[in-house]
């Protein structure tokens, strides 16, 4: 069992690690940055050890520097949460190098899964469908790409995830500027730049399956749907899918567990797909191979503590849960309230926190690291908080959410909550099962 | 320090279904570690609100002090605090150098703030006299990156 756990995160999910870790009676040791020396999972774990200062690239994505800081504390596993390290194959390695256990999937999974390419190429042998596109290493063969798939297109980072270094490009004349800002978001993000091509699918719907393995065995805790996104940044999340036929959410997840089996998955994952609003067919977009930020929507559901299952298996543990016992129940559906502007095009918006009055009970979670007096620091990403509704049926989830909703009071900096209480409102949201394109077509 | 978190999202549910069924409007409790208020929402006709406030948590001062900038009108000032570029990518050449002309809507730079990339855009017309803010370094918001002449 897992003795001391190194978090090598930070924001809501560091602290939604260390609750479930210490609840299972491990020690938490945090790796901070000196923006975040006095934040909430600072002061929540047991330990902290200081890696550097503000900018991820000094502290948070340092290899060397995180790795240390846990050899130093004695630590015998690191969690590495969403974003950051947590996909990075040369930081699992270097983990593995100390003697220390990574909370995480096979190292060979990581760069099968991290390169997205290559993850095409095991989607594929797994008998999984895939968008048109591929590869495209240098400026010429994007271009080459680009003029054999036709536009809208998309560029995505090879070592992508969250939406971090993908753009979309209209307009043959515009693929160049487009594409150097989002190799520099793919640099500033992941430390690499290599970008690949793919079919903009305008009616798709983006739908998801949360899987557990152990490297024999492997399960799906049902979908999710993530439609609703802006700049490829997820929004809203829910579980399950709605508004889809029984036996095509059953296609998908079979699809999603065949490949779990196909190359040994171990631990916590999500298949991404790309569903046809129209007619349910689907595509495989890739693989996380880590905990996802709309977790908590799964776990609503299901009942499954999905931190506290990465945690066993990664202790060398065999899965505990069959098939049939994962029984979802009701409907769960997740916000991200964002430090955004919505008066400038929802530009970030770092700043002091004055007042954090969040929602509170039956059927409501709320998972933040923000409370009054907080600094949100502009070096990472702008999410404040997610809250989380439970109900047995879609149409109360909504109502609940609403009402949550109305209650929420951030002052300090902007945030996304205006935005959220829009969509509650929508009649097509209602409905349930809209496409990527549903922003847009937002009542002000 | 902290195998006794206080209270977990269940312990809060139960406690929000007691203010709810009762005839009080809130709980304010406060300890050496942290204080908590849960109370029925302003303006919400239904729930509850929690608000936190934890001993020892508060800022480390930042970069984000808003100074106060002297309005120049031939400045090009950081829309938002982060990290600003003068390039696309490290090693590229600079989007503008002394002596280029350029247009409101030509992109002179990039402030990277919370992981996203954004273009700064000159917002005026004119020849750039002056780079005042180095490659690679932290702005403040509505700090003057670039003199225009």
């Amino acid at each position: 069992m897992i003795r001391r756990l190194f978090i090598a995160n930070r924001g809501e999910i560091a602290l939604r690690v260390i609750r479930t870790a210490q609840a299972m009676g491990i020690t938490t040791v945090l790796g901070v940055s000196s923006a975040d020396a006095a934040s909430l999972p600072a002061l929540m774990a047991d330990e902290t050890v200081l890696l550097g200062p503000g900018p991820s690239s000094q502290s948070y994505l340092a290899i060397d520097k995180v790795v240390a800081a846990m050899v130093s504390a004695d630590c015998d596993a690191v969690h590495p949460g969403y974003g950051f390290l947590s996909e990075n194959a040369a930081f699992a390695r270097a983990v593995a190098d100390a003697g220390i256990r990574f909370v995480g999937p096979d190292i060979k999974t990581l760069e099968g899964m991290g390169d997205k390419l290559a993850a095409r190429a095991l989607a594929l042998e797994a008998g999984l469908p895939v968008l048109p596109g591929g590869e495209a290493a240098t400026r010429e063969a994007v271009h080459a790409r680009a003029a054999e798939i036709g536009y809208p297109l998309l560029l995505k980072a090879v070592a992508g995830g969250g939406g971090k270094g993908m753009r979309r490009v209209d307009r043959a004349e515009d693929l160049d500027t487009v594409l150097d800002m989002a190799q520099a978001e793919a640099q500033a993000a992941f430390g690499n730049s290599a970008v690949y091509v793919e079919r903009f699918v305008a009616k798709g719907r983006h739908v998801e399956v949360q899987l557990l393995g152990d490297g024999t065995h492997a399960i799906h805790l049902g979908t999710r749907d993530c439609s609703i996104q802006r700049r490829f940044q997820k929004l809203v999340e829910e579980a399950p899918a709605p508004a889809m036929p029984e036996a095509a959410r059953a296609g998908i997840e079979d699809a999603a567990v065949r490949l779990a089996r196909h190359i040994g998955y171990r631990g916590a994952g999500t298949a991404e797909f790309l569903v046809d609003a129209t007619d349910f067919s689907f595509y495989f977009l890739e693989l996380n191979a880590r905990i996802q930020v709309e977790h908590p929507v799964t776990e609503a559901i299901t009942g499954v503590d999905l931190v506290e299952q990465q945690l066993l298996v990664a202790s060398g543990k065999p899965l505990a849960l069959t098939q049939a016992m994962v029984r979802p129940f009701g409907h769960a559906i997740e916000v991200r309230i964002n430090a955004e502007d919505p008066s400038a095009d929802f530009r970030p918006a770092p700043g002091r926190i004055t007042r954090a009055a969040w929602p509170a009970g039956t059927g409501v979670r709320v998972d933040t690291h923000i409370s009054a007096g907080g600094e949100v620091p502009p070096f990472y990403d702008s999410l404040l908080g997610k809250l989380i509704v439970h109900a047995p049926s879609r149409e109360e989830a909504v109502a609940r959410l609403k009402a949550a909703l109305a209650g929420i009071r951030i002052e300090g900096v902007p945030t996304t909550a205006g935005l959220h209480a829009r969509i509650a409102a929508d009649p097509r949201f209602a409905l349930g099962g809209v496409d990527t394109g549903f922003l847009t077509g937002l009542a002000e | 320090m902290s195998d006794d978190l206080p209270l977990n999202a269940e312990d809060i549910a139960e406690i929000a279904a007691i203010i709810e069924a009762s005839p009080y409007r809130e709980l304010d409790l406060s300890t050496r570690r942290f204080r908590l208020r849960l109370a029925r929402a302003d303006g919400a006709e239904t729930g509850l609100t929690q608000e936190w406030q934890w001993a020892g948590s508060g800022p480390e001062a930042v970069v984000t002090a808003e100074a106060e900038h002297a309005a120049d009108p031939d400045a090009v000032a950081a829309p938002l605090p982060g990290t600003f570029y003068h390039a696309p990518q490290p090693g590229a050449p600079p989007f503008v150098t002394v002596g280029d002309e350029v247009g409101p809507e030509t992109v002179v730079g990039i402030v990277e703030t919370m992981k996203l990339m954004n273009p700064v855009h000159a917002g005026l017309a004119g020849t750039v006299a002056e780079v005042l803010a180095p490659n690679a370094t932290m702005v403040a918001k509505g700090q003057p990156l670039f003199r225009l002449a």
